[in-house]
């Protein structure tokens, strides 16, 4: 294996003008990039830049504007299904989020299924991934089965094999947890599902951003993920799935720009992928989400990975020296990534976000979107830092010293 | 404006965790539920995961005393503590009365504390001025306005996005 050059955070953080900014008169340190990251100073010029210069609705035009548009709109397709290694861009559809794509498939591919067949999703999957499930579980008399996590907090190959069989119709679970940090096996359950003809569906909102996901090497048939959480804007979503199976699926919504003959009684769907989007799409947003790409395709997934895996190490090595803190996942560093998920003394993680909040350290608190996953480690809820690839090893000091604060207020020795 | 609000009048952190509230926080009064009960409820912040259950006694129009159960953060375990000793005692009129000037005052800066007197709860003035923990310190007043709901006949007037609802009684 390459060692790869350390990232240059300065250069890097020079570039995101929010980092420039204070929080209750402390240097904003910015540790909550699971729930949504920041934007380069590229990303908000691209939208700015669109509607300066290009504005116009998009596919159905015959001007420039709408020209130009289009060939934007559709060259970050392009853009994206290099980025995960797609056999084609009509495989990438935009959605609005990880949870709208989640739904698209619930809504068309999880409609189709009948009393008797089961549904497998994991023990640690964000609500988006769990929620639309139980619906069509509802919807259909299919019945949810879960792989639970091992000792080490880690997806289980073995209850995996155990609950995957001849009546698992679909298999969808989280790549990388918001809350343990831990990656899955995917590729290994990929493997599983496919020898039962099940789909494979990965929710791939925390792994994108941070490790590189290519679907072939992955095995899976579907995969969702949002812009806004790897440096593009809020309000796009993208769904892979395979050419062949994404053809035989009927569409989600329908309307304008998803059709190809409509009469008064009936319509014939666009071709892929415009099938799966209907009505004016977010245009300037996808736009924008192509300089997203480009900063981090510039960086690199490889040095991004390497660097969040540093981070995160070095973070659950400096908070396990604290007394009376928690981490929870992995207890091998090098099983996780991007997520530190803690309590630290009897000390409610709302109040530790409300004073780290004081100090400038934005972190998250509570139950993640993640309630089952909770109930199944046992806490009402957790604190939580997540690194991208603009945190230094200093913001980890700063959180640590923001923790002994706390401690102090609430009568803990140092 | 918050910002400006702040730049006048910085918020520090202490108005927020004054000394009563971690006491309450660290040592919980009437924890547990009453087996004189005659009325329980509970409710939770959707949002954050915290959670109170109330168990209440009441004799002859007057709360006789009152039991909490749950899990949160210091805020709301604090307001939940304090107002089983405040309600202790009080007519159902007057816990009403009570309650809605606590909430006033959680919810408005501006709330004049030298207008009712509130005892130990007045601590809880300064969750006004972080908006994001109001809920915190409202939650098991919407749970005892539910009980006392309950108790009295009358409905709930709650425009609050925290669900309460009475469990026995």
């Amino acid at each position: 294996m390459t060692t790869l050059t350390p990232l240059d955070t300065t250069a890097i953080r020079a570039q995101f003008p929010i980092l420039a900014r204070e929080v209750h008169g402390r240097p904003l340190v910015y540790l909550d990039n699971a729930a949504t990251t920041q934007k380069p100073q590229s990303v908000i010029d691209a939208l700015s830049h669109y509607y300066s210069t290009t504005n116009a609705n998009i596919h159905r035009g015959l001007h420039t504007l709408a020209e130009e548009a289009t060939a934007a709109y559709e060259g970050v397709r392009k853009q994206v299904a290099a980025f995960i290694g797609a056999a084609s861009h009509r495989e990438v559809v935009f959605t609005r989020n990880t949870t709208e794509s989640l739904n698209l498939l619930a809504y068309t591919l999880g409609d189709r299924l009948r009393p008797g067949d089961e549904i497998v999703l994991s023990a640690a999957e964000h609500h988006s991934n769990l929620v639309p499930w139980q619906l069509v579980a509802q919807r259909t008399g299919a019945a949810l089965r879960f792989i639970e996590l091992n000792d080490d907090q880690q997806i289980d190959v073995d209850t995996a094999r155990a609950v995957i069989n001849a009546n698992t119709r679909i298999v969808s679970i989280v790549h990388m947890s918001n809350v343990l940090g831990s990656v899955a096996p995917v590729a290994e359950i990929a493997e599983m599902a496919r020898s039962v003809g099940a789909a494979m569906i990965v929710d791939a909102a925390q792994s994108a951003p941070h490790i590189p996901v290519n679907v072939d090497d992955l095995g899976v048939d579907y995969l969702a993920f949002s812009a806004h959480k790897m440096l593009g804007p809020t309000g796009v979503g993208v769904l892979w799935g395979r050419q062949a199976l994404l053809a035989d699926l009927d569409p989600f919504l329908g309307g304008g720009e998803m059709i190809s003959v409509v009469t008064r009684e009936e319509s014939s769907w666009a071709a892929l992928p415009h099938k799966f989007e209907a009505g004016t799409p977010n245009i300037a947003d996808v736009i924008a989400f192509g300089a997203a790409l480009e900063f981090l395709n510039d960086v690199g997934m490889d040095a991004i990975a390497a660097h969040d895996a540093e981070l995160t190490h070095y973070a659950v090595e400096q908070l396990s020296r604290l007394e009376g803190l928690d981490i929870y996942g992995p207890s091998d560093p090098a099983e996780r990534s991007a997520v530190v998920a803690f309590n630290y003394r009897d000390i409610h993680s709302h109040d530790i976000a409300t004073i780290l909040d004081r100090a400038g350290i934005a972190v998250r608190a509570g139950h993640h979107c993640a309630q089952p996953l909770m109930r199944t480690l046992g806490v009402p809820a957790t604190a939580r830092a997540s690194f991208y690839l603009y945190n230094e090893r200093s913001e980890v000091d700063a959180l640590v010293d923001g923790l002994l604060e706390a401690g102090e207020r609430f009568g803990f020795d140092r | 404006m918050a910002s400006n609000r702040e730049s006048q009048n910085p918020v520090d952190l202490d108005d927020l965790y004054r000394d009563v509230i971690l006491e309450h926080y660290r040592r919980p009064r009437n924890r547990g539920q009453r087996d004189d009960a005659t009325v329980s409820a509970e409710g939770f912040n959707p949002s954050c995961g915290d959670e109170i259950q109330l168990s209440v006694a009441i004799v002859d129009n007057v709360v006789s005393g009152m039991g909490f159960g749950g899990s949160g953060c210091s805020i709301s375990q604090s307001s939940a503590s304090m107002m089983t000793e405040a309600m202790s005692g009080r007519s159902l009129e007057s816990a009403r009365e009570m309650s809605k000037h606590v909430q006033q005052m959680l919810t408005d800066d501006s709330f004049d504390l030298d207008a009712v007197d509130l005892g130990d709860l007045e601590a809880l003035s300064g969750v006004a001025r972080f908006p994001v923990r109001i809920k915190c310190g409202l939650l098991a007043w919407k749970v005892l306005d539910q009980a006392l709901a309950n108790a009295t006949g009358e409905a709930v007037d709650d425009d609050s996005d925290i669900p309460t609802r009475v469990t026995s009684g």
